[in-house]
């Protein structure tokens, strides 16, 4: 039950954009809210709303279990061996940096090496950058195969005994590329080296067991699978984690605090200084409640399904050039593009007075797009309740902003 | 929403062959800028004499909107004095708040108007006036009344 079925739970996508129905392609940047995520959040403030983890009293009780329900449901999604390895964050960016300043940087030594893709979101580039800065650890970055893919023979090589760390998304936000993530563990294990996997657009969109994969951390965001945003997750083995600092410092995560020291609790609440993102979380377990009811492995055969018909039709606009792996390739659910002497953001505002909803720009990758060569591209990006129906709308708007822009050009 | 309205004709012919595209030199007064937003880069490069704009050339990476209004900039600017260029940059700016605007000061610019009921595109097209303003804080001259 994709595509069409659950639309009617995504109340946002019964409204025109610009006199047309609208179509929603930007599904990499964040996901629509179904009623059930809605309501849980509503129910939430109305009924349970108190601090956790300190009040005695009734609705403190419920509050506190309302969010620890949906650390268990976060867990059991990505098949954690328990609840404490999954910590709320406020999204893959907090997340990423939490492993950074409280694992990565404690770690390094001048001389040691990180390896990542220069694929990777900023997210997932930026954090390491400054960690090696601050502790003269170098940056090495694997070589790209024109279509976004790695090889394991150069991973092997590029990883050594003195890699500490290994960074790389799961699923690229801009190529799709999947990457190997079990095979990349093997490898950074055999060195003795750490694997840090950013689900943002992986987790959403395909069944994820951490346990089979064998990352050491994964980061992911709720905000793009049908949750709020302002919640996110990192999971962590358990003794990296108990080894890992706080990167915040407060309340709610202390044991004893003295005058001049302190301790403190076990994880994962020793990571969620302050009050937590309480309605955040409980909005995030809806989602996840929502997205089983639906079946992640319906889910990502959808949007695979979705991504080669994309490629299937704009392949019939000889003027767009498309990136990432070709037809016949595994990738993720969506589609990078530029249509020849059009800029993305001029094809963006066409697209858009269509109805239809795609990003453009650099997607928060610049060092791709260098590789690319191009200054920015476009995308469209499937979920659940996107039908072929929005992709005969989107290549329609193509067509329709090909001949506006010929014609302006004359 | 009227597409018409901001893609005029002036601008596809501005995006299509800009003008006053390159650099003057070294010596130049020099701003590179980017909007981290999108990806849009521009450098733009002014060569001022006796407070006069006499030269004003610029690169720059970008949409139709950013590399047109970069273009028809330098065509106004050149030849003005550099305080006149700064008036021009506010009347710019006011026409993208959806002012009313001065046809006879803006002339060809006010091509440029539809922009201003596209808010997502309002940086696209005020990025080369920006590079002009901080090359006109470079020379020590600044908006009497900020930017």
């Amino acid at each position: 039950m994709t595509g069409a079925d659950v639309r009617k739970d995504f109340p946002i996508l019964q409204q025109e954009i610009n006199g047309h129905p609208l179509v929603y392609l930007d599904n990499a940047a964040t996901s629509q809210k179904p009623r059930p995520v809605l309501e849980a959040i509503q129910r939430y403030y109305e009924h349970d709303n108190a601090n956790v983890h300190r009040g005695v009293h009734t609705l403190g009780a419920r509050a506190t279990e309302a969010y620890e329900l949906a650390r268990e449901k976060v867990a059991r999604f990505i098949n954690a061996p328990s609840p404490e390895q999954v910590v709320f964050t406020r999204g893959t960016t907090e997340s990423l940096n939490m492993i950074a300043y409280g694992y990565a940087r404690r770690v390094l030594q001048p001389g040691d090496e990180i390896v990542i893709t220069p694929a990777e979101h900023h997210s997932n580039l930026i954090p390491w950058q400054q960690a090696a800065r601050a502790t003269g650890a170098q940056l090495k970055y694997l070589p790209l195969q024109p279509d976004g893919q790695i090889r394991l023979e150069d991973v092997r090589q590029a990883v050594t005994d003195r890699t500490k760390l290994v960074a790389i998304a799961h699923v690229s936000n801009v190529l799709g590329t999947i990457h190997p993530v079990s095979e990349l563990a093997e490898i950074a294990h055999a060195r003795g080296a750490v694997l840090v996997v950013d689900g943002a657009q992986s987790v959403p969109h395909q069944p994820t067991d951490v346990q089979a994969l064998d990352c050491d951390f994964l980061a992911f965001s709720g905000h793009k699978m049908c949750g709020p945003t302002g919640i996110g997750v990192l999971y962590g083995k358990r003794h990296l984690l108990a080894e890992m600092e706080p990167t915040y410092f407060g309340g709610e995560m202390i044991d004893v605090v003295e005058l001049y020291e302190s301790t403190w609790k076990q994880p994962p609440w020793k990571f969620e200084g302050g009050t937590p993102i309480i309605a955040g979380a409980v909005g995030l377990g809806a989602a996840v409640d929502y997205l089983q009811s639906v079946g992640m492995e319906n889910i990502q055969r959808h949007s695979q399904a979705l991504a080669a018909y994309a490629l299937e039709r704009l392949a019939e606009i000889p003027e767009i050039e498309v990136y990432g792996p070709g037809p016949g390739v595994a990738r993720g659910g969506l589609v990078t593009f530029n249509l020849r002497g059009v800029h993305a953001h001029d094809l963006s505002t066409v697209l858009d007075a269509h109805g239809v909803a795609i990003r453009a720009g650099h997607h928060c990758c610049q060092p791709l797009m260098r590789i690319l060569g191009v200054p920015a591209t476009a995308r469209a990006s499937f979920y659940l309740y996107n039908t072929e129906a929005d992709i005969d709308a989107l290549v329609t708007a193509l067509t329709t902003a090909k001949e506006f822009f010929q014609h302006a050009i004359g | 929403m009227q597409l018409d309205d901001l893609y005029r004709q002036v601008i596809m012919d501005h995006y299509q062959h800009p003008r006053n595209q390159g650099e003057i030199g070294a010596d130049a007064l020099t701003v590179d800028l980017r909007n981290p937003s999108c990806g849009d880069e521009i450098r733009l490069q002014l060569q001022v004499a006796d407070g006069v704009v006499c030269d004003a050339r610029f690169r720059g990476a970008g949409c139709s909107i950013s590399i047109s209004s970069a273009s028809m900039m330098t065509e106004a600017i050149k030849g003005k004095p550099l305080a006149e260029a700064l008036a021009l940059a506010q009347a710019f700016r006011a026409m993208m708040r959806g002012e009313a605007v001065d046809v006879e000061q803006l002339g060809e610019l006010e091509a440029l108007q539809g922009v201003s009921k596209f808010p997502a595109r309002i940086k696209c097209a005020t990025l080369a006036w920006q590079a002009l303003e901080n090359a006109a804080s470079l020379a020590g001259l600044e908006h009497e009344h900020g930017g």
